[in-house]
């Protein structure tokens, strides 16, 4: 029986979800409106800040400077090239631990996890020498892999626990109807998952897009993303806030449109199994 | 007009470059400030006059240091050109990490180049890196408010003490005005930079001859104490959060009597596009204590060539050209004199056009001649370098020492406490690394 809610209690509660979800989304309201300042009045006081005039200059500044477009490519195939890799990797491997489960499945589970948990600069030296080896230093492709393997850990339990919702009896009714395994993870099972299958996308592609530490260290010019970009306009010395909002606004506003837009599908993967 | 300018960039370009054969696409990873952002608009001169293309990587201070550090520690060549600063040049030298920069041309005026930074960029002998600017550190102060408070210009070099009372006759928190302005964020080159030549006045050092920390003697103790007390009575709220930028905004708006900073920031004060205190605006030497030595800092930008580039003669061509005195001119003509690289050059203060623009020049150039890295205390130290020391374990030491003081100046502990905690830092990492047996 659902219990029964005041109206007040209901205006109560809007205006504290509000109120938190404003102070949430502040640092980047923030950040949009000092990307339309001059620099002089993008450190001014926050209320002279607010009160002084707009301007589009900043933008036409970090466009002349940098080549954004390369960088937003660069971005585009690195984020979304190693979640695709890495689910093309995932998807067989949470299919064989959701339903033929052995001894072990746990530990290998924990011991994936476990890897998220090492510093990543304690091996960016080995992995440099690595990719200056085998010619990976400053490629599109050596990121996609280093990003791959950096987010497989999480893309395997996410599809595990998805995997997991899925009763085994439909899979076996397949089997019994003469479904070959390719057949059967590609025809019964993925149709079934792809709710989480796209959380799990969209999750990886935005964590790929953020990632600061590889990106950085193991580009130069060629296949520096957007992070590189944004990081070319942050200085200890001279005032660049203005330009670096209007850095930051630019690398976020296409992840942010598109969790925007599929916001919906992200909650209802997230919360896929949960309640049943 | 635009024919001069032309000509003047033809002219440079010529007289610097070699012009090598073959055209080479070159990668350089450089700090992000005004005077690089002009050398990357200006570069495209000379890479149509030679045919070699460059690849900018502009990457923030810190992360440029790591970022360079890995590639040339494992040999990585990604980059043919690097900014570093007078910290690293010469460490970076000796390691062999740097192709030796003697040999770039007949044309290239060596002996133009001030001596202080020449040495400063050297190791045994040999010059690694070729400056792009140079800065000291003085004092910027108000000429308005120092008119209000009956305050007079010092003609002399002032004491800590004189400056104390200074500070507290300019002082008016009610009408927005701290009395000073100084960095207190923490890390080696924010508030450290500022700290050191203060200790250094109050007759402190960083080592013994046997290279034993001194961080817990009374000369450090008076000096913090001392910058402590100042900052919490005369300094704005919050300052232990402030480094140069947030200074210098505080100082362009007005709300600072007077900061003591580096002398680069001039241009930028002078500026009256930028800073509303343009006209307002007048200078002094950083001030002595017990002693004049080190009391003012040095610091220099500088292009070297990592030994992993393959592409060392094309590298060296644009360096040539980049920190030549025609590239000065160049920046003169076309981004006004006002914006030329400062204080490497003889022949910049001896150019009447950027006398005129830079009211700040002859003071900027007597700071950096008077800063002798080589001799930067009152006792004797076996190391060189005013506001750093020029060992590869000074970075952590004195992001150390800078995360302590910062926690004294926001009140997390006594002085007598950070220096305690700076004091065993710095004897466990100078233990480990050998100096202390």
């Amino acid at each position: 029986m659902a219990r029964a809610v005041t109206a007040s209690r209901k205006a109560l509660t809007t205006a504290i979800a509000g109120a938190l979800a404003f102070l949430m989304f502040f640092p980047i309201l923030w950040i949009v409106v000092l990307s339309l300042k001059t620099e002089v009045d993008a450190i001014r006081a926050p209320w002279q800040v607010l009160t002084s005039g707009w301007t589009f200059e900043s933008y036409g500044a970090v466009q002349e400077r940098s080549d954004y477009f390369k960088h937003f490519w660069n971005s585009v195939i690195i984020a979304f090239g190693s979640t695709l890799l890495g689910l093309v990797i995932a998807v067989p491997a949470a299919w064989a631990m959701a339903f033929v489960p052995g001894k072990r499945t746990k530990d290998v589970l924990m011991w994936m996890l476990s890897t998220k948990m090492l510093p990543p600069v304690g091996v960016l030296v080995p992995i440099y020498l690595l990719f200056i080896n085998i010619g990976l230093l400053d490629t599109r492709f050596g990121l996609v892999i280093v990003l791959m393997l950096i987010n497989l850990p999480i893309i395997i339990w996410m599809l595990y626990t998805y995997f997991r919702e899925i009763p085994g009896e439909i899979l076996e009714a397949a089997r019994m109807d003469g479904a070959s395994l390719r057949e059967e993870v590609l025809y019964v099972l993925t149709p079934m998952a792809i709710p989480g299958m796209a959380s799990t996308v969209l999750l990886n592609v935005i964590l790929a897009w953020n990632e600061a530490f590889w990106t950085l260290n193991l580009t130069a010019s060629k296949a520096a993303p957007l992070t590189a970009f944004i990081a070319s306009y942050s200085s200890p010395e001279g005032l660049f806030y203005a330009k670096l909002s209007a850095a930051s606004v630019m690398a976020i506003a296409p992840i942010l449109i598109m969790g925007w837009f599929s916001q919906k599908q992200l909650v209802r993967g997230l919360t896929f199994g949960a309640v049943k | 007009m635009r024919l001069g300018k032309s000509l003047i960039a033809g002219t440079a370009i010529a007289l610097v470059t070699g012009g090598t054969a073959v055209a080479e696409e070159l990668t350089i990873a450089t700090v992000n400030n005004s005077d690089m952002i002009i050398m990357q608009k200006l570069s495209p001169q000379w890479e149509e006059a030679t045919g070699h293309k460059l690849n900018w990587v502009v990457l923030e201070e810190n992360v440029l240091r790591q970022r360079v550090t890995t590639d040339i520690a494992t040999k990585g060549g990604s980059f043919d050109i690097v900014t570093i600063g007078a910290y690293e040049a010469p460490i970076w030298g000796k390691q062999g990490w740097l192709n030796g920069l003697e040999d770039l041309g007949d044309a290239y005026d060596y002996a133009d180049i001030f001596e202080p930074v020449r040495n400063g960029l050297s190791a045994d002998g040999t010059l690694y890196a070729v400056p792009f600017y140079a800065e000291s550190s003085f004092t910027f102060y108000r000429t308005d408010l120092f008119e209000k408070a009956g305050l007079e210009k010092p003609t002399e070099q002032i004491t800590y003490d004189q400056f104390a009372d200074m500070v507290a006759k300019l002082h008016d928190p009610d009408n927005g005005v701290y009395g000073t302005c100084q960095r207190g964020k923490a890390g080696w080159g924010e508030n450290m930079a500022f700290v050191g030549p203060m200790v250094n006045a109050f007759g402190g050092r960083w080592f013994d001859m046997e290279w034993n920390p001194t961080i817990d003697s009374p000369e450090w103790k008076a000096a913090i104490t001392y910058y402590v007390d100042l900052m919490n009575n005369y300094g704005p709220p919050g300052a232990s959060s402030n480094g140069h930028n947030e200074n210098r905004a505080l100082f362009a708006d007005g709300k600072c009597a007077t900061w003591v900073d580096a002398t680069s920031a001039a241009g930028y004060i002078f500026n009256p596009n930028e800073s509303s205190v343009a006209d307002k605006t007048d200078f002094f030497q950083a001030p002595k204590q017990v002693t004049d030595k080190g009391t003012g800092w040095f610091w220099a930008w500088a292009l070297a060539v990592p030994s992993s580039s393959t592409k060392v003669d094309a590298a060296k061509e644009f360096l040539a050209w980049a920190t030549s005195k025609e590239y000065v001119t160049l920046v003169g003509e076309t981004e006004g004199w006002v914006a030329a690289p400062p204080g490497t050059r003889k022949s910049t203060y001896e150019n009447t056009a950027y006398i005129e623009a830079a009211p700040f020049a002859k003071t900027v150039e007597t700071s950096i001649l008077a800063a002798n890295p080589a001799d930067p205390t009152k006792d004797p130290v076996p190391y060189t370098g005013i506001q750093f020391v020029a060992i590869p374990e000074f970075q952590g030491i004195g992001n150390y020492v800078g995360q302590q003081i910062a926690a004294a100046l926001a009140g997390q502990q006594t002085v007598d406490q950070a220096l305690a905690n700076s004091q065993n830092f710095a004897v466990r990492e100078m233990t480990k690394a050998g100096y202390i047996k």
